[in-house]
């Protein structure tokens, strides 16, 4: 895993969590970009398209799905893994129907978004995107 | 009728619409309906039963009536017949025999004793002038020379002719009756026979009558003073202890009532040419002989049937009675449950909120505590790292517990809230499936699809239902190896369901194990599961108005199959 030249970004008005977050990763040789908003991160995706973004689903203003519905009708190759609140399946659901590769909720395991990160940038052979 | 009955139905229908929560109140309104029931079957059946009852007793009436009315008229002819004979031979005497020949003792002496033999009861015979002198005797006592004008007889024979006494009692204390004839020549000569009789003959002819025990007949004057002894009323002369009914010469029957309440019937007849009356008592039977005696039958069919109709009232009214407390009692659950449901569902709704609210900060707390070890772990001198690392561990699981918590909640909220669309329960499926295709290839696991091309859309909760499906795709993937294989299938049942069966060739359950699946906290995950996926799925079946069923095998396998209805169910 060649964690060091990931292209990720954050997005989470959550700032404390999305910066603590960021930089635990950063211990782990990731480097991500962090945003707090949607209008942000669309910003950020038009400036440097990422292989992954990390996205939370309730945002104030624009929201997860909205973001996920933008980027990927521009960009369908970038992966998006939603973060949703405990018990808010039915919205990670409905990500998934949009297009997201996965979803996780909060709280993280952060080994499992690794992971997560590392299936949507180097797929197993042979398995096409869902 | 209706008016009649409209009072007591007004006060049940009254007691119906009181919402009074007593258990007494079903007793109040048992016995209410069971006797107005009862009052209304009874009522006829009472009314004939007293009718009868009457008419019997009337109809017993007369049939005792006749035989003591005939009885009495037989009598009464004894007597006349008995009177008239003696009458008849004294009076033959006083024309048959000159004053003269009558006035010589010896003569009269032996006419008596003829008169004797041939009828029985006369005592003695005397002749007397029209002075009103005894100018001769035949017979037990001296009453020769005796003067009769100042007694009342005397005129009553002169006037009438013949004459006959009431009873009294002679020198002897014996009971006698007189009979007196006047005898008037041609010449216009005139004299009066006197005859004794003694009443032994009377009390003959009444105990001819046969009377039954506890009946009574005797003789009375109109003044009502026995004239032969009664077995209820008295010695001879007594007085009669209740006054006559009116009485003429025919044999008449009465009922009334003596000196001693008694009822009785009574019959009586004048006795020609005398003073006398007979009389005839016998006892009014008293009610229950009359019924045990004669009507038994008609008592015992009266008593069962009252027996029967209560028996019937109250057994229907019990059963109307349950009915209405077993739907009064479902009514007041379902208005139980409708606001146990409301309070669950404003009781998730708050704890979706917290749940909701408490994830951030429980997030920010795990990635700081998270980065605090990643921190002390980059640096091997930290001081006093394992004191720290202690201290972040135990904040760590404290989150984890939380997120248990938070997550409980939140199953529980998610279980109230229901939102109806139509769907395509094939494309549902698939979709759900797309979820899992992931794990599915990399575990190598056939995904086979058996599909109905014409399963109907059905109306049911989109994101409920496709929780249905993941979860229990999820513990199939759990359940098989490696390489295994998953089939979907989905079939119409009937008009009514549709189904989809989810059948794996994994490890399979114990009959234990799938009984208790859908119970809350049951896992066999351990640590990795809530125990609560399959009751929340079973919940959210049951709250679609399907049913889910699951066959399984210790090894072979489990198929869970769900059946849907086609048409939304309230509630």
């Amino acid at each position: 895993m060649d964690k060091n030249t990931w292209n990720i970004l954050l997005v989470d008005d959550e700032v404390d969590f999305i910066v603590t977050l960021a930089e635990r990763l950063e211990l782990r040789g990731v480097n991500p970009r962090v945003v707090h908003d949607g209008e942000s991160a669309l910003k950020a995706v038009a400036d440097n398209v990422p292989q992954v973004i990390v996205l939370d689903v309730m945002m104030p203003g624009m929201k997860g799905i909205e973001v996920l519905q933008k980027v990927k009708s521009e960009h369908p190759d970038v992966q998006v893994i939603l973060l949703t609140g405990q018990g808010k399946t039915r919205d990670g659901i409905e990500g998934m129907r949009h297009g997201a590769f996965a979803y996780l909720t909060k709280p993280l395991d952060l080994e499992e978004l690794i992971r997560t990160i590392n299936e949507a940038i180097n797929p197993p052979e042979g398995i096409p995107h869902v | 009728m209706k008016k009649i009955l409209s009072g007591p139905m007004d006060a049940i229908k009254a007691d119906l619409a009181t919402e009074i929560n007593s258990p007494d109140r079903y007793k109040l309104l048992r016995r209410k309906i069971v006797s107005l029931m009862a009052l209304v079957t009874l009522l006829p059946l009472l009314s004939l039963a007293a009718i009868n009852y009457y008419e019997h007793q009337s109809s017993m009436s007369a049939e005792i009536q006749a035989p003591l009315r005939a009885l009495v008229g037989k009598a009464k002819h004894s007597f006349e017949l008995f009177l008239a004979e003696r009458t008849s031979a004294v009076s033959f005497i006083a024309s048959a025999y000159s004053f003269d020949e009558l006035s010589n003792d010896a003569n009269l002496q032996r006419i008596f004793q003829v008169m004797r033999r041939e009828f029985t009861g006369f005592v003695d015979l005397g002749l007397i002038d029209t002075a009103g002198n005894q100018v001769s005797y035949a017979g037990p006592y001296d009453l020769k020379d005796r003067n009769y004008t100042s007694q009342d007889w005397f005129h009553q024979v002169q006037f009438k002719g013949t004459y006959i006494s009431d009873v009294f009692l002679g020198f002897r204390k014996f009971p006698h009756v007189v009979i007196a004839v006047r005898h008037t020549t041609e010449s216009g000569q005139s004299w009066i026979l006197r005859a004794t009789l003694d009443t032994i003959h009377f009390d003959r002819i009444i105990s001819a009558m046969g009377l039954e025990p506890g009946s009574d007949a005797f003789l009375v004057n109109r003044n009502g003073v026995l004239q032969t002894e009664s077995r209820r009323y008295g010695k001879v002369l007594d007085m009669l202890p209740f006054s006559l009914p009116p009485t003429n010469f025919e044999s008449n029957v009465q009922g009334i009532r003596d000196r001693d309440q008694n009822e009785i019937f009574i019959a009586s007849a004048f006795i020609a040419d005398s003073d006398f009356v007979l009389v005839a008592v016998k006892l009014k039977p008293t009610f229950f002989s009359t019924w045990y005696t004669v009507r038994l039958d008609l008592l015992v069919i009266f008593v069962t049937g009252v027996i029967f109709i209560f028996i019937a009232v109250y057994r229907l009214t019990s059963v109307l009675i349950n009915r209405l407390q077993e739907s009064d009692e479902q009514r007041l659950g379902a208005i139980h449950q409708m606001e146990h449901s409301q309070k669950l569902s404003s009781i998730g709704r708050l704890a979706a909120g917290v749940a909701h609210e408490i994830n951030n900060p429980l997030a920010i707390i795990n990635e700081k505590a998270g980065l605090m070890r990643d921190i002390m772990d980059l640096r091997p001198d930290f001081p006093n790292k394992d004191k720290f690392s202690r201290q972040i561990e135990s904040i760590l699981k404290s989150v984890d517990r939380c997120r248990g918590i938070t997550h409980r909640m939140l199953s529980f909220a998610k279980r109230m809230d229901v939102k109806i669309e139509i769907l395509d329960l094939n494309a549902v499926l698939v979709e759900t499936l797309g979820f899992l295709e992931r794990e599915a290839q990399y575990r190598n696991i056939e995904l086979k699809r058996e599909l109905s091309m014409n399963l109907p859309n059905i109306a049911t909760d989109h994101g409920q239902i496709q929780q249905v499906f993941l979860n229990i795709l999820n513990n199939a993937l759990a359940a098989v190896p490696d390489g295994g294989r998953i089939v979907l299938s989905s079939w119409n049942v009937d008009d009514d369901y549709v189904a989809i069966s989810i059948e794996d060739n994994g490890c399979g359950m114990s009959d234990e194990t799938a009984n208790n699946m859908f119970e809350p906290f049951f896992t066999t995950k351990k640590e990795k599961g809530t125990g609560l996926g399959m009751s929340i799925t079973y919940g959210i079946v049951k709250r679609l108005g399907g049913e889910i069923k699951v066959k399984s095998k210790l090894n072979e396998g489990t198929t869970m199959t769900i059946l849907m209805p086609k048409h939304p169910v309230e509630g």
